[in-house]
């Protein structure tokens, strides 16, 4: 297997900054979009690296990183439109912020304040989903309830390298190929489920899986944030013309730990971390808007200003996010009268009431 | 009124549900040309399209998980598992999904999917063919549980799965499949009983026999052969197995002193030991014996040739109520 994902890789952008072409895919973005672009990874990555500092300081549970995997994220992203919808795993945090999600609805899920987060429908975003794959399968069934709507959007899914291995997965390929629906999968092979690597769930190219199951599949670089937006642009408008499903593999790599609780330094080894730091996906961005004339200093000073105040927001967000009531918890196990709980929660409130000032 | 089998009831019932509510599909193996396995949806295809009657593939996960997506897209997923025992490969969706996504989502999504799965033994199958799983189900917060016994049950409470906003694992008693009785095919849900109560079937003031699915008309019979003997049986028919009617079974108990439980599904973990459990806490001065359980013993379900061992009958029933009333 290639450690550079080869030449079937579709980029736009090298990861030293050049504007590259590719006979099949391309965009045209104006240097607006592009600036957007930039201000959109970098601050994807502050909410990350905030969230990551609010967990070691004991305000979140847990955090799953996203640092490195930024320009797969918010290029697929930017390439939904406001009907399309999308269906992440847990660590989609640049998705999320493309639809709209507050970054502070996200640490909601991590600090354990709730197990949602949003709203789904105001976003177009499902909620996080942490087993793995699962979420492959609701995306195919919404992609053909889009179909029995007569709706033109698409849907987008995603899922990382492990999961190609869960057989969820792919039942999910099958049943978007057999009724050809309107799904884009997109796997963010970011090398590492924990701390197995690739060669521990597949032999061949993740993207060459497709064939099997009868639609296509491409390889595109992961950290190039223009090459993804094409490559699912592309996508997207064959699955809205009825052509049915395809596969994105966006070769990256997971540059922080699997999550905070995680210990990367007892499997992997620092030289790919390196080696993967010179593929950074912001910094080649930078790169080729600054050697293009397209941004210059003051627009860089103003999103690491604009970064700064939000990571401020979202801490003080974070720190003020009150705890659920306890009798919460009864509140939507059903949404309509149980019986069961019914009874369950009246002791419970009762148990609680019996406590001296009315509370525990 | 029409004479009418279980089969035909549900197939009556998933019509008109389709009839009344353009967002209600019916997805699963074979369930289109074919009719399904037991012909339950025998003609729905024909009548109601593709789109609406879906042959799936042959995936039980990917059936399930399709239908979560589906959901969340306003429709109100139909599916069948076509055998008890083939339920197991979508058990994550059911559990980590179906179950718990309403609150996930804090009430935003709800799940109004119905899982309907023929079930039980005495019908001389293979291994996987037999099985009782609803108990696994009923543990499982999120999820409703329900079991008609007969027709005219079986073609309302159909109906009102699919109306519930809740997902609903609807079990069907396959071996009464061709029971009989007079069903009132016009009959509205509105005016039927609650799926979600149970029912006293047949009132009596010796023993009371809680039973569902398969094993009511088996109470049944055991109560008029008792009968005989002067031993009244009050045997009732729980029919939602979550939320459970506690309610009607401890006034009933509150009568008769004593109570046997009759499931297909072993005894061990199973519902008779949560209603063994509850009508003890709550009853527990107007019991006049311990409560005791009639059900499959904690093996797999045994080749066929043995399946009449395994499963309770008649005499099992009298023999746990003589059992009761010797104390």
């Amino acid at each position: 297997m290639t450690a550079d994902g080869g030449p079937e890789l579709i980029q736009l952008l090298t990861p030293e900054g050049e504007r590259v072409h590719h006979p099949d895919y391309d965009v045209d973005l104006t240097p607006d979009q592009l600036r957007g672009l930039y201000r959109d990874l970098v601050l994807v990555r502050r909410v990350d690296s905030e969230a990551t500092a609010l967990q070691r300081q004991g305000e979140l549970g847990l955090w799953a990183q996203c640092i490195g995997q930024e320009a797969a994220q918010v290029g697929s992203g930017r390439a939904l439109a406001p009907g399309d919808f999308a269906f992440p795993t847990y660590r989609e945090h640049g998705v999320a912020w493309t639809r709209g999600v507050a970054p502070l609805q996200l640490l909601s899920l991590f600090r354990g304040v709730t197990n949602g987060g949003w709203d789904p429908q105001a976003h177009n975003m499902a909620l996080y989903t942490i087993v793995i794959g699962d979420q492959t399968l609701h995306a195919v069934g919404y992609a053909m309830g889009m179909q029995r709507d007569d709706d033109d959007s698409a849907v987008i899914c995603y899922f990382g390298d492990g999961a190609t291995s869960q057989g969820d997965v792919n039942e999910a390929f099958v049943f978007a190929a057999v009724y050809n629906a309107p799904v884009v999968f997109f796997c963010q092979n970011n090398q590492w489920a924990i701390s197995e690597p690739l060669e521990r769930q597949t032999r061949i190219p993740l993207y060459r899986r497709a064939d099997g199951f009868g639609f296509p599949g491409v390889r595109v670089d992961g950290n190039d944030v223009l090459a993804v937006l094409a490559v699912t642009n592309a996508a997207l408008a064959a699955a809205r013309e009825g052509q049915g499903p395809t596969l994105i593999e966006a070769f990256t790599y997971r540059m922080g730990a699997h999550t905070t609780s995680d210990d990367p330094t007892r499997y992997r080894v620092a030289a790919d971390l390196e080696a993967w730091k010179l593929k950074d996906p912001i910094e080649r961005l930078k790169v080729y808007l600054a050697r293009s004339g397209k941004a210059d200093h003051d627009f860089f000073a103003a999103v690491e200003v604009e970064a700064q105040e939000m990571a401020v927001a979202l801490r003080d967000g974070c720190r003020g996010l009150p705890d659920p009531a306890p009798a919460s918890m009864f509140d939507h196990v059903y949404s309509e009268p149980h019986l069961l709980v019914q009874t369950e929660r009246a002791a419970f409130e009762t148990y609680h009431s019996s406590f001296v000032g009315g509370g525990h | 009124m029409a004479v009418t089998t279980m089969a035909k009831a549900i197939n009556a019932g998933l019509r008109k549900a389709l009839e009344d509510d353009p967002k209600v599909l019916l997805m699963g193996e074979d369930i289109g040309k074919l009719g399904g396995v037991f012909r339950v949806t025998d003609g729905l295809q024909k009548d109601f399209g593709e789109a609406r009657v879906i042959d799936s593939p042959l995936a039980e996960s990917g059936i399930v998980g399709t239908a979560v997506g589906l959901a969340m897209r306003g429709f109100r997923p139909v599916v069948e598992i076509q055998f008890d025992g083939f339920v197991f490969p979508a058990f994550d969706q059911i559990v980590t999904q179906v179950a718990k996504h309403n609150a996930r989502s804090s009430g935003r999504t709800p799940m109004p999917i119905t899982i309907r799965i023929p079930y039980g033994g005495g019908i001389g199958a293979v291994e996987h063919h037999s099985e009782s799983p609803e108990a696994y189900f009923a543990h499982t917060a999120g999820l409703r549980v329900i079991s008609p016994s007969n027709p005219v049950d079986a073609f309302a409470m159909v109906r009102q799965a699919i109306a519930c906003n809740d997902p609903v694992v609807f079990f069907e008693p396959k071996r009464r499949y061709w029971d009989k009785a007079d069903v009132d095919l016009t009959a509205d849900i509105t005016s039927a009983t609650s799926p979600f109560e149970a029912r006293i079937v047949r009132p009596g003031g010796s023993v009371t026999v809680a039973c569902y699915g398969p094993m009511v008309r088996t109470c049944l019979e055991a109560a008029t052969v008792a009968a005989a003997d002067g031993t009244e049986l009050e045997v009732i028919d729980l029919r939602s197995l979550s939320p459970l009617d506690v309610p009607t079974v401890a006034a009933s108990v509150r009568r008769t002193g004593r109570l046997v439980v009759v499931h297909e599904a072993p005894v061990f973990l199973g519902m008779g030991a949560e209603l063994a459990a509850r009508i003890t806490e709550e009853c527990f001065y107007s019991l006049e014996a311990p409560v005791l359980r009639v059900g499959g013993y904690h093996t797999p379900y045994p080749p066929s040739r043995l399946e009449e061992d395994y499963l309770p009958d008649l005499d099992r029933v009298l023999d746990a109520v003589d059992r009761a009333l010797a104390f």
